[in-house]
């Protein structure tokens, strides 16, 4: 405890003695561990975004969509066409308990057009069940109708951001006519602001009734039977416990529909809402361990930086670690001297670094309206430690060349 | 006057210190036996290559020789590893060198305190007996200057301060007026001579200076790795610091 004390007083003191350089070396660890916490708290808050936007979405949600996702990476076959129709979405509808909703949607990418602005946004040809299966809710006019699915009516609802975008602010949107890819269509509504930000574009969103986006935006979307494609089918089940159940009844369901032989792999895949979380959270879990990682080398850089500095001070002090060691200083003495010299650098190096790194994490939260970066206790851990671990580690090897050093002609060194 | 006492404090047997230079065996020590007692204040002396920094380095501690024994206070040093010899240097010997060998940007107190702290002790007896140490060469009133605001004679006063703080057993001085001007090399002499004589302190200067070896009882001189004499003689002179010659009534 007593050499420790010692050590850290001679290391301060050592550092001290040329301040520039020791500020310049920190610096490297300073930027690493900034770096490492900042990008962890960003990627940390990509993923929380990511989740609660999916949890937005609603709630007790299980989608269909055509095709295998899981064996689609495999070079699966199918034995049957991928694809959904408005049949299968009856079928889920009549046969399968436990549901109170049923949404077939289709989506597409059209451009938005009114008076000289045209946007490129992202459709959704809904059924009315669409605005209470996704939490969408019309701040302004009417969702979608049943009698406008019935009779085809050319009348869309807008996302807020959309609406904000095309229509001047002194224009009222309900009423007003756009088109879409050139069709005419009348303005009903537009749609409360999403909670939980803005992930995907669900605030960039046009709606038109889906028999409308079949019929006259995408005509040519058929099966080969002849029939107009869905893209997805949202089921909303009636309880959280029922989920697994009612997915296994819609695939039961699909497969007769679709004459699956048993053997078959199935041509559609149900998913829930969670299962969704549980995706995204893995990619964005890689994505964080990525930016990590690269942070992670600007931190190995500065460790680097460490060791460099340290075996220069080791050259220079060579006469002063012959008069330590002709008055008695032991190996172990100078090794932990300038290994404490290499920790006192990377750990108070660290200290600023994490400060830095809060810094920059709160200034992107501020500059990104969406994004909430989530600064973790492990982020703040994992810099210190891994700080700590550079300084031993790039310290080592300096530190043990000093020790080694033989005090006689380290005396003699000019 | 006489300090001396029939302890014997160094007994270096027959001790062979060799040199490899890559291929070559350079011999620096052929045979080397010499005794000094508890008390002593003598000379080792001879022209440059005689091998007598190596055979200081030797009774430092700071190497081993090749072949021989050398016994330390009873204790056959040649057989220590390095951090035993390391203990040794620490507590039974101070150096006192040439060009002082101070810590720059280092206070005279911090530098003598460096030894103790090697040693192990607490903060406050490192700081009551570096002082008293500092006390003893005439420094008391200078701990807090760093070498670079001392004089050479004060620098080499600071090193005196650092050999003795541990109480060693002897004191090994290499050329300790070398860089020195004539008065202060006579200073540092007198406070050799006092410690000597007041605290028995037993020092050995090693030196090329004739006029260094005139004022210790005995000379040794080495030639090509051998001893070529060994003589016990009267000093030819003693300096005395201006307190002492005051009190004694003398003017130097």
């Amino acid at each position: 405890m007593m050499y420790l004390l010692e050590s850290l007083r001679i290391a301060l003191r050592g550092l001290s003695a040329n301040k520039l350089r020791s500020a310049l070396t920190m610096l490297g660890i300073i930027i690493g561990v900034a770096a490492v916490i900042t990008l962890l708290s960003v990627g940390q808050g990509v993923q929380t975004l990511v989740t609660s936007s999916l949890e937005s979405i609603g709630t007790n949600l299980l989608f269909v969509f055509p095709g295998n996702i899981q064996s689609m990476g495999a070079g699966a076959r199918f034995t049957t066409a991928a694809y959904l129709t408005m049949r299968d979405a009856d079928a889920i509808r009549s046969e399968v308990p436990n549901i109170t909703a049923v949404a077939p949607s289709l989506q597409g990418t059209v451009d938005v057009e009114y008076g000289k602005t045209t946007i490129r946004t992202t459709l959704i040809g809904a059924t009315p069940e669409y605005g209470p299966v996704r939490n969408y809710q019309p701040a302004d006019g009417t969702f979608l109708t049943p009698e406008h699915q019935a009779t085809g009516a050319r009348v869309a609802v807008l996302g807020w951001r959309l609406a904000s975008k095309l229509f001047p602010p002194e224009v009222y949107p309900i009423g007003q006519t756009i088109k879409i890819n050139r069709i005419p269509f009348r303005v009903i509504g537009v749609l409360k602001e999403k909670g939980g930000g803005s992930f995907g574009s669900q605030d960039d969103v046009v709606m038109v009734p889906l028999s409308v986006a079949q019929q006259r935006l995408y005509p040519n979307r058929r099966s080969p039977a002849g029939e107009p494609l869905i893209s997805v089918i949202d089921v909303q089940v009636d309880s959280q416990k029922h989920m697994d159940t009612v997915a296994a009844s819609i695939t039961d369901v699909l497969r007769q529909l679709h004459r699956l032989k048993p053997e078959d792999d199935n041509d559609f895949t149900v998913i829930s809402q969670a299962d969704l979380i549980n995706i995204f959270g893995q990619i964005t879990g890689v994505l964080t361990l990525f930016l990590g990682a690269i942070a992670g080398i600007s931190l190995l850089v500065g460790g680097i930086g460490i060791m460099n500095i340290m075996l220069v001070s080791v050259t220079e002090r060579t006469r002063e670690i012959g008069i330590r060691k002709a008055v008695g200083a032991k190996r172990r003495d100078i090794l932990l001297q300038f290994l404490i010299e290499a920790l006192v650098l990377s750990l108070i190096g660290g200290a600023f670094g994490i400060m830095l790194g809060i810094a920059g994490a709160l200034a992107v939260d501020r500059l990104s309206a969406d994004l909430t970066t989530v600064i973790t206790p492990q982020a703040i851990l994992l810099a210190t430690g891994f700080s700590a671990a550079v300084g031993l580690f790039f310290g080592i090897y300096p530190a043990s060349r000093a020790a080694r050093l033989n005090p006689i002609e380290a005396l003699r060194y000019e | 006057m006489e300090a001396r006492d029939d302890h014997v404090l160094i007994d270096v047997r027959n001790v062979v210190k060799i040199y490899r230079m890559g291929e070559v065996e350079v011999p620096a020590l052929r045979g080397v036996s010499l005794q000094i007692h508890r008390g002593e204040l003598l000379s080792i002396m001879g022209p440059s290559g005689s091998g007598k920094s190596t055979l200081m380095n030797i009774l430092g501690c700071l190497d081993q020789p090749t072949a021989g024994e050398y016994y330390l206070d009873g204790v056959n040093v040649g057989q220590l590893d390095d951090n035993a010899l390391a203990v040794i240097r620490n507590r039974r010997i101070g150096f006192v060198f040439q060009n002082f060998n101070l810590l720059p940007r280092t206070t005279a107190l911090q530098n003598v305190e460096l030894p103790l702290i090697y040693a192990g002790l607490g903060l406050r007896e490192r700081r009551e007996r570096a002082i008293a140490a500092l006390e003893a060469v005439g420094l008391g009133d200078r701990i807090h200057h760093r070498p670079t605001e001392l004089s050479g004679g004060q620098q080499q006063r600071v090193a005196i301060a650092r050999a003795l703080v541990t109480h060693p057993s002897i004191i090994l001085a290499d050329e300790p007026t070398g860089n020195l001007d004539t008065k202060s090399g006579k200073e540092i002499v007198a406070i050799f001579q006092r410690l000597n004589r007041q605290e028995g302190i037993t020092v050995v200067f090693v030196t090329h200076d004739p006029d260094v070896a005139a004022c210790t009882r005995r000379i040794i001189r080495l030639r090509d790795g051998l001893v070529e004499s060994d003589e016990p003689r009267e000093a030819d002179c003693v300096y005395l610091e201006p307190e002492e010659a005051g009190a004694l009534g003398f003017s130097t």
